[in-house]
């Protein structure tokens, strides 16, 4: 027993020994403004591509940025109990939810998303989409695919007499937000009856849990129809419609059409929904995802270097982050809104005194 | 004299006795504590809802978080109609298999790669029954629902309810399997002795015997079929309205827990989901006590 006991002794402390060693090879290996950490979290959309952006950046400069996939929500609540350096969301906040948190909020467009309305039909036919038909789908007043008004705008596809499952999240989510914040924009009687919301009290069909679910069951249901975001239904390979937009025309959602919608006057806070756009070649359902932080930084003992790290990462999130998104089906942001973001972390400031007078520079990775 | 003596004796020699005897004692309290806490914690996160809704949280019919209208009868009717169906159609399974191998095949080695498979069963994730329903008893599921002429979208109540009887045969056919085992075997020989079949060995002497067990591990399984989140979430459609007939999407109450938590923007939302957890507490608790009172009658006659 006492022999057991002293070798353990002894195991520990070489463990002890040789950890010690190894944190001090680190801090003398690295700058001491590299083991800065910084703490993001939130919408679940964004979490591909900044694990993606910010293992290249942190290959390229060394500095650390940890995101964590909570949803849009709980990304609001962890930088609002200040838990996290910046949160991520695909609904911005309103003038009254920054009141509600007592302090300035700076919101930071990241990239687009886009939401697609993937299919289970019978010969896969092309089909176009009007948000009339749309939202009368989801209210449960159009029930079935041979609907005189869904064959009107689809003259020449093959649509069966077939009854239309419709298919919504059944968890909480930004994906919801925002489309049913589209469903509430085109149609008066859904916003409503039915309103905007992560998780609303749906009219008709089943409910599938994340964008996985939503795709396993329009696989296997025939004559089903849902909504994903438009990653995954690429990715996946689900046939999705083209929708038509504010200007009338059937657009098949893509990249290139999603970064189109954007294509309108920003705001100078970016705080602003592209759904239905204006742009004549956009695909009307997308939307900003936002980094958002305090725009004070100096708040619960943060220091001044935490603070530079944090606005430095973003900065490289929004431009030569940028470069990672369209190999992951992300669409990049457009100049506009890159300028937009430029002058939301040049506002950025620590005691008052902005942390970013012009684009940072990066030492080279030792 | 001599008793006191020995006692005394006993308290000197055996301290690490008493020490070991207060770790158990305290860990066995630390139990109780977690329960009064959970309990509490419950009670705490619900009282906003308690106030606004009262009562008719647990009667109201409509789910509405926008206009923050919280009703939870939709699904307490899903959680136990799916839980009573899946031990509807698991009892008979599961009393087969634990007379199969707590009778039949006692020992051996079909005996032990039966009761292997049984244990392998109980132990596989939820999520991978769920997504193995999802892509063998829907289908199945759905030609049912065109033969009878109903939407067929093959999620729903029913769906739900098989996968969950899947998923709790092997806790009630275990617990079966080892009080069948437990028959004294002066009775069934006694039974031979009178010219007893094994048919009528089974009907009228193991059964009885075993009958309080039976009970217990039944109610063990209805237990977890209540509670099972992930493989119901999957295949029970969620759609958050009362069911028309048992093919129709439902939702249970530890379903909607998962699936709205993470995005309870309001407070109000959050309290009603908590407070679902706190009838889920409360309908688990109310079984269980009705469960053991049964048995406990049982064991007396």
């Amino acid at each position: 027993m006492k022999l057991i006991k002293s070798s353990l002794l002894v195991l520990s402390s070489a463990f002890l020994i040789a950890s010690c060693g190894g944190s001090d090879k680190q801090n003398t290996q690295k700058e001491s403004s590299n083991d800065i950490s910084i703490l993001g979290a939130g919408s679940s959309f964004g979490f591909p591509i900044y694990s993606k952006v910010f293992s290249e950046y942190h290959n390229a400069t060394g500095a650390k940025v940890n995101y964590q996939s909570i949803g849009s929500s709980g990304g609001i609540k962890q930088l609002t109990s200040k838990k996290v350096d910046f949160g991520g969301t695909d609904k911005f906040l309103t003038d009254e939810d920054i009141q509600k948190i007592g302090a300035p909020i700076v919101h930071i467009p990241t990239c687009i998303g886009a939401i697609a309305l993937a299919y289970n039909l019978e010969g896969n036919p092309q089909i176009n989409l009007s948000p009339e038909v749309l939202s009368a789908m989801y209210l449960g007043k159009i029930t079935q695919w041979n609907d005189p008004k869904i064959q009107a705008i689809n003259p020449d596809a093959k649509l069966p007499n077939q009854k239309i499952t419709v298919v919504h999240r059944s968890d909480g989510s930004g994906t919801s937000y925002n489309y049913t914040l589209y469903l509430s924009r085109v149609n008066p009687e859904w916003e409503s009856s039915v309103g905007t919301g992560a998780s609303v009290k749906w009219p008709t069909g089943v409910g599938g849990k994340g964008n996985e679910g939503i795709a396993g069951i329009i696989q296997q249901t025939p004559g089903s129809i849902g909504y994903v975001e438009l990653v995954y239904a690429m990715q996946t390979g689900l046939k999705y419609a083209s929708i038509q937009n504010a200007a009338g025309n059937f657009i098949t959602p893509s990249l290139e059409a999603t970064k189109n919608s954007a294509n309108i006057d920003l705001p100078a806070d970016s705080r602003i929904y592209i759904i239905n756009s204006e742009a004549t070649d956009a695909y009307p359902i997308s939307s900003f995802t936002w980094a958002i932080l305090y725009k004070e930084q100096n708040y619960n003992g943060r220091t001044k270097e935490q603070a530079t790290a944090l606005v430095k990462a973003l900065w490289w999130l929004t431009h030569q982050g940028q470069e990672f998104c369209e190999p992951l089906d992300y669409v990049r942001l457009p100049n506009p809104a890159v300028q937009v973001a430029e002058k939301a972390l040049l506002s950025i400031t620590f005691d008052g005194q902005a942390l970013l007078t012009e684009a940072p520079t990066w030492q080279a990775k030792k | 004299m001599t008793n006191n003596k020995t006692q005394v004796s006993f308290k000197n020699s055996y301290r690490s006795d008493r020490i070991f005897q207060v770790t158990l004692s305290t860990a066995a309290y630390l139990l109780l504590v977690l329960l009064v806490g959970i309990l509490i914690t419950l009670v705490l996160g619900s009282i906003p809802t308690i106030k606004s809704h009262g009562f008719n949280f647990a009667f109201d019919k409509v789910w509405n978080p926008i206009m923050e209208e919280f009703g939870a009868l939709p699904f307490i009717i899903g959680t136990l109609l799916t839980s009573l169906i899946a031990l509807a159609i698991s009892f008979p399974v599961s009393m087969s298999i634990s007379l199969f191998l707590g009778e039949y095949f006692k020992k051996g080695s079909i005996s032990s790669l039966f009761s292997n498979i049984l244990e392998l069963l109980a132990g596989i994730p939820s999520v991978i029954y769920g997504f193995t329903a999802l892509f063998f008893i829907v289908p199945i599921i759905r030609w049912i629902e065109i033969k009878l002429g109903i939407p067929a979208i093959g999620l729903g109540i029913m769906t739900a309810s098989i996968v969950l009887a899947v998923m709790i045969i092997p806790y009630a056919a275990s617990i079966a399997r080892e009080v069948l085992k437990l028959t004294p075997n002066d009775l069934k020989e006694g039974g031979y002795a009178l010219g007893a079949t094994r048919y009528e060995l089974i009907r009228y002497i193991t059964f009885p015997q075993a009958r309080s067990g039976i009970m217990a591990g039944t109610l063990l399984a209805f237990g977890r079929a209540l509670g099972e989140t992930m493989a119901v979430t999957m295949v029970i459609g969620n759609a958050n309205v009362i069911p028309k007939n048992i093919f129709d999407p439902a939702n249970t109450m530890a379903s909607i827990i998962a699936n709205e938590f993470s995005e309870a923007s309001s407070d109000l939302h959050m309290a009603a989901l908590i407070e679902i957890g706190l009838l889920l507490f409360l309908i688990t608790a109310f079984f269980n006590i009705i469960g053991k009172l049964y048995i406990k009658r049982l064991a007396k006659k």
